[in-house]
């Protein structure tokens, strides 16, 4: 591998659920503007991991989480940072979306405004974010109507919009496409693919076709610990683990 | 042998339908041709006069809907608020649960003790005297639980993708709490709020020893002062005047009134909920 700038990374993870251990000493690194995926069958704890780095786990009261996260140099569990702060610079797109019961526009603005965004910069920025999402010429006539009433495919990326208006440095994505057809999900990736140059992007997925076309990089996790992690091509063409191997050509998961 | 079965099932359960549906028929039926003929303006909007015998019955209407007013400004804070703590901040131990128990055990508990405990805790340990605030907070009491329970009913179906969508732009708990799932969860809590008071303004134990009079001639509204209500109305027009006979007619009257009160609340709650429904399904 070559020298890459480390956008994000983890070291000596472990997370229980009670006592049950769902993440065992993961140690990860996301390189900054690529697309890392992270594969491995149901309940693998890949999911965990991802919401781990945007602190999702603070509210379940039985999680108990050590390791060392880190964007940047900022320590994201570090005892005096604000966890609304960790959370504006690492957005998320979920894996349905659940845009919130608002208009469209008012999706966008909510998290402007309780940013801080001044009042007269947000139209701007919300135009932006819908034009970065490529939704904005679907829209633009109808920003005022309820966010429930667009498509699948059109509030997951009214979701993306949503996060990308924040200006994050990072994007966690949970199996976004997981409940779109395969045109909006070509859609959706072909939206990752460019958010890319500005963004470092994380995505969980199901679908093996959709880690090779869009990720630089995969994760192969298997019950709670990462069992491979290196370019695509390679984990998918080369695995050096047989568990991998058998996982990508489909004999498991 | 073997074919019959389906149709005493059938049969057995249409029975049971049938004779629950007959009931509610005849009192609906019975109420409204022995009340209708004691309607009119005059009766809803006059005092009554000569020792209840004429007149109308304005002073109960107004007694019950104050009485419901102060039940519900009493009631829905504190209880909408309890739902949110335990819905939404409480952690799921031992002490959640008992909490929790507790409530329920409460909505089961008779009336009446809460118009004794009323007694004891408003009328006489604080001072506020048989009034119309003490006979408000009494059902105030009363309609806590119920009004915890269906809060909790209306936030436990906001699903916590929602939550998550909030906090994962940077909303505190709070906020999120505050922008998104409270208005998403308006609706059921209205609809359990309206139900909850609908059932608060039929009872007569609670208020009978904390606030409720006989007859007042005084116009209504102080909260310090005693007030007349319709169903302790209807109970003494049917069982403690001193010529029932003769007011019979009046308390069918004042029945059909209670009823339409109590009517004109649960069609409130139906109305938010279909208007709801109506304009944000949601799918989860």
């Amino acid at each position: 591998m070559d020298q890459e700038h480390i956008k994000l990374s983890a070291e000596g993870v472990n997370l229980s659920f009670g006592s049950k251990q769902v993440l065992k000493n993961i140690d990860i690194a996301f390189p900054e503007h690529q697309i890392t995926a992270l594969i491995g069958p149901s309940g693998c704890g890949k999911s965990s991991l991802l919401r781990a780095f945007n602190r999702m786990h603070d509210l379940s009261s039985n999680a108990r989480i050590e390791g060392k996260f880190n964007l940047e140099d900022q320590d994201l569990y570090e005892k005096n940072i604000s966890v609304t702060r960790v959370r504006s610079r690492i957005g998320m797109v979920f894996q349905k979306a659940n845009p919130f019961p608002k208009s469209i526009y008012e999706n966008i603005n909510y998290g402007l405004k309780i940013n801080g965004i001044p009042k007269d910069q947000r139209p701007g920025i919300i135009e932006k974010a819908l034009k970065e999402s490529y939704l904005w010429d679907e829209v633009k006539d109808e920003l005022h109507k309820p966010a429930i009433t667009l498509s699948g495919g059109q509030q997951q990326r009214l979701c993306i919009a949503r996060t990308v208006a924040l200006r994050p440095e990072v994007i966690l994505m949970d199996e976004p496409c997981s409940a779109l057809d395969p045109l909006s999900t070509l859609k959706i990736e072909d939206l990752i693919l460019k958010l890319k140059k500005k963004y470092t992007i994380v995505i969980v997925t199901h679908n093996m076709q959709q880690a090779q076309r869009i990720a630089d990089k995969t994760v192969f996790m298997y019950l709670g610990e990462i069992i491979e992690q290196g370019d695509t091509g390679d984990v998918f063409n080369n695995p050096k683990n047989e568990l991998t191997g058998n996982y990508v050509r489909g004999r498991f998961g | 042998m073997k074919r019959l079965t389906p149709v005493i099932e059938w049969g057995t359960l249409l029975l049971s339908t049938g004779i629950v549906v007959f009931f509610l028929v005849v009192i609906l039926l019975d109420l409204t041709i022995k009340g209708m003929p004691a309607l009119s303006w005059e009766f809803i909007s006059t005092f009554p006069t000569e020792g209840m015998t004429k007149g109308g019955i304005l002073p109960a209407i107004i007694g019950t809907v104050l009485l419901t007013l102060i039940t519900a400004a009493a009631a829905a804070p504190f209880g909408i608020c309890c739902a949110i703590y335990l819905n939404e901040y409480a952690a799921e131990t031992w002490i959640t649960k008992l909490i929790r128990a507790s409530i329920r055990n409460l909505a089961g508990i008779p009336s009446i003790i809460y118009g004794l405990f009323g007694l004891a805790l408003f009328v006489q340990g604080l001072g506020m005297g048989t009034s119309l605030l003490s006979a408000g907070l009494t059902l105030g009491l009363l309609s806590l639980p119920y009004i915890i329970t269906t809060t909790e009913e209306a936030l436990r179906r906001i699903p916590n993708s929602t939550r998550e969508a909030a906090l994962a732009v940077g909303a505190t708990q709070f906020e999120s709490i505050r922008d998104v799932v409270l208005p998403s969860a308006l609706p059921g809590i209205l609809t359990g709020l309206v139900l909850t008071l609908s059932r608060a303004a039929g009872e007569t134990a609670p208020i009978l020893f904390t606030g409720v009079a006989f007859y007042i001639n005084n116009p209504t509204g102080y909260l310090n002062q005693e007030f007349m209500a319709l169903p302790y109305h209807l109970y003494m027009l049917s069982t403690q005047h001193h010529s029932i006979e003769e007011v019979r007619p009046l308390a069918y009257g004042t029945a059909l009134v209670l009823l339409c009160v109590v009517f004109f609340l649960n069609l409130t709650a139906f109305y938010i909920r279909y208007k709801h429904n109506k304009n944000g399904p949601r799918a989860h």
